[in-house]
């Protein structure tokens, strides 16, 4: 069996275990009995706590890690950087500034709103850093952009709460800041897994312009491909995973950086053969954390967007030490 | 018909003129290297064959196609750009480094020209060897192979010997000669004049972004244009594998 098919292998195998236990465990330990009840009777209540509460949230995480993982292999591959994340590009803060503003007007009675609007932040960042990455031909003049753009958006949603006139708003705006897919429902994966699936086809179209950017922005504008145009697919897959991760949990960082990483030395750094690979490590690692969290005695549950970065920044400088010292970035 | 002709052609860049109404050609089965002190227009010059240069004025020509009315495919179907920037951004092996010469060939294909190309710059023994590791003489190598890899009738190679060992160099310029040998043509940017003489079958020497001569290397690298373009007092002697130039700082 060659080394894809046994990443593919274990990756596929440790997420359904990761699943399954997400599911299976919980908060309220069950009995034989009552999970008997669960698998057999789908009115009873073993069974509402199995399928409507747990495996929903299950799937979202499953869902937001691998559209996070995914966004984050494609922008490393886009930026030829191996510390890119969507948080670097400004997507992230874009689209929670999309839906911290939705919050404090009154969006959250209209269904979908919020999760629009995150969307929508996302998409204008993301067409920005189209007419961004046309002008600016090289890579460390458009991380400097998306530093830019997310530190604009972070200031816009800081003085949101600065200027917000209900503190009930306020502490919604930071609950989503947080990141979680706590009490996530099936609508709710009904309405990111598409954004999702959108997302890799446009990964999936971007893969050879990815590939060629290995050799550099002269190498790839020369070798007959049309780079804008992959450039600009690249960055649409990127937005629309991005976006959709953040309309349906909030703010989740990490996942994006560390998930290519895990994968790249066993595709050999082929930043095209990278994206799915990255896209199931991010489910596996999203619903690990989200198991974490749920199992960590606290009064209050843990955010998920916090115990990834927890664990996610000094994975970050691991990184960057180790690219500093043995591969020139 | 030329494989290359830049017709009066003039750029800038950042403001600055770095092309100046340069007329150069190149024909199937010749090398023609380019040489100039540094800022003198090299790199503009093959960036402007490759057409990743805006063109203020003159035209690029491949194949005796205008390249601003070609496509991305068909450009590169004229011509293989093997760029000064020899920085790989992932660890890939050196087989699918090489085997991005040739993104229209279905990927077996691609790979077995790519192994192909390696053994050509003796560099067949890299293939499964990822390129962080590797020397600058054996990632020099290696993207000489993806750019032999691509079937272009026109190679344009920016400085390929630049901070290479003596052998490495001539091996570099070998295969470049054998590609002209093989029907193809060759436009490759060099510093080192005796390489230039050794290996070109013309030299178009460039001052200012101007072309100053353009001739039989030994006529181009004439004492005068030696002393006036590069500062050097010089002449050329009969060595046993061609001649060398012989040459100080004019005083």
């Amino acid at each position: 069996m060659t080394r894809k098919a046994t990443l593919w292998l274990v990756l596929a195998a440790s997420l359904a275990v990761a699943l399954a236990l997400a599911v299976l465990i919980g908060e309220t330990a069950f009995s034989p009995a009552l999970y008997a009840a669960a698998f057999t009777d789908p009115r009873s209540g073993p069974a509402e706590v199995l399928w409507a509460v747990r495996a929903p949230r299950a799937v979202c995480a499953a869902l937001v890690g691998a559209a996070l993982g995914l966004a984050g292999a494609v922008m490393q591959g886009l930026l030829r950087n191996p510390l890119a994340d969507p948080g670097v590009l400004g997507v992230s803060a874009a689209a929670a500034l999309g839906a911290a503003m939705a919050i404090v007007l009154g969006g959250t009675v209209v269904p979908g709103l919020v999760e629009l609007s995150a969307l929508a932040g996302a998409g204008v960042a993301g067409g920005l850093l189209i007419l961004a990455a046309g002008a600016l031909r090289a890579p460390e003049a458009l991380i400097l952009f998306g530093v830019a753009l997310s530190s604009f958006a972070g200031a816009a949603t800081a003085l949101i709460f600065n200027l917000s006139p209900s503190p009930i708003a306020t502490a919604e705006v930071m609950s989503w800041l947080l990141g979680s897919v706590q009490n996530r429902s099936w609508i709710d994966v009904a309405w990111v897994a598409p954004a999702v699936l959108v997302a890799a086809a446009f990964a999936a179209l971007a893969t050879p312009g990815l590939r060629m950017l290995t050799l550099g922005e002269e190498g790839a504008a020369a070798s007959g491909l049309p780079m804008a145009r992959l450039r600009a697919f690249a960055l649409i897959a990127a937005a629309v995973a991005t976006g959709a991760a953040v309309a349906v949990s909030g703010v989740i960082g990490f996942v994006g950086l560390a998930a290519p990483h895990l994968v790249r030395a066993v595709v050999r750094g082929d930043p095209g053969r990278v994206l799915a690979p990255s896209a199931l490590a991010g489910a596996l690692m999203l619903v690990v954390a989200d198991l974490l969290a749920r199992l960590t005695p606290t009064d209050q549950e843990l955010k998920l967007g916090v115990f990834t970065a927890l664990v996610g920044a000094p994975l970050f400088a691991l990184i960057a030490w180790r690219a500093a010292r043995e591969w020139r970035l | 018909m030329s494989l290359l002709a830049l017709d009066k052609v003039s750029a800038r860049l950042d403001g600055r003129r770095v092309l100046d109404a340069v007329d150069l050609t190149v024909a199937a089965g010749e090398v023609v290297a380019l040489c100039g002190p540094n800022g003198a227009g090299k790199s503009s010059a093959i960036r402007a064959a490759a057409g990743l240069l805006r063109l203020d004025e003159g035209r690029a020509r491949l194949g005796g196609e205008d390249i601003a009315r070609l496509t991305h495919r068909a450009r590169a179907e004229r011509v293989a750009y093997l760029p000064q920037e020899r920085r790989i951004a992932w660890n890939l092996p050196a087989i699918e480094v090489a085997a991005l010469g040739a993104p229209f060939l279905a990927s077996d294909q691609a790979l077995a020209a790519a192994g192909t190309a390696l053994e050509e710059v003796s560099a067949g023994h890299l293939a499964d060897r990822g390129v962080a590791a590797m020397s600058g003489g054996e990632r020099a190598r290696v993207l000489l192979a993806r750019a032999l890899v691509a079937p272009a009738p026109l190679l344009l190679a920016d400085e390929p010997v630049a901070g290479l060992d003596p052998d490495a160099q001539r091996l570099v310029l070998e295969r470049l000669r054998a590609r002209a040998g093989a029907g193809r043509g060759v436009l490759v940017s060099l510093h080192d004049l005796t390489l230039a003489a050794a290996f070109a079958d013309r030299v178009a020497v460039l001052d200012d972004g101007r072309v100053v001569a353009d001739a039989r290397p030994v006529e181009a690298l004439s004492p005068e244009v030696l002393r006036a373009v590069f500062g050097l007092d010089g002449r050329w002697v009969e060595g046993p594998d061609g001649p060398l130039l012989a040459a100080r700082r004019a005083q």
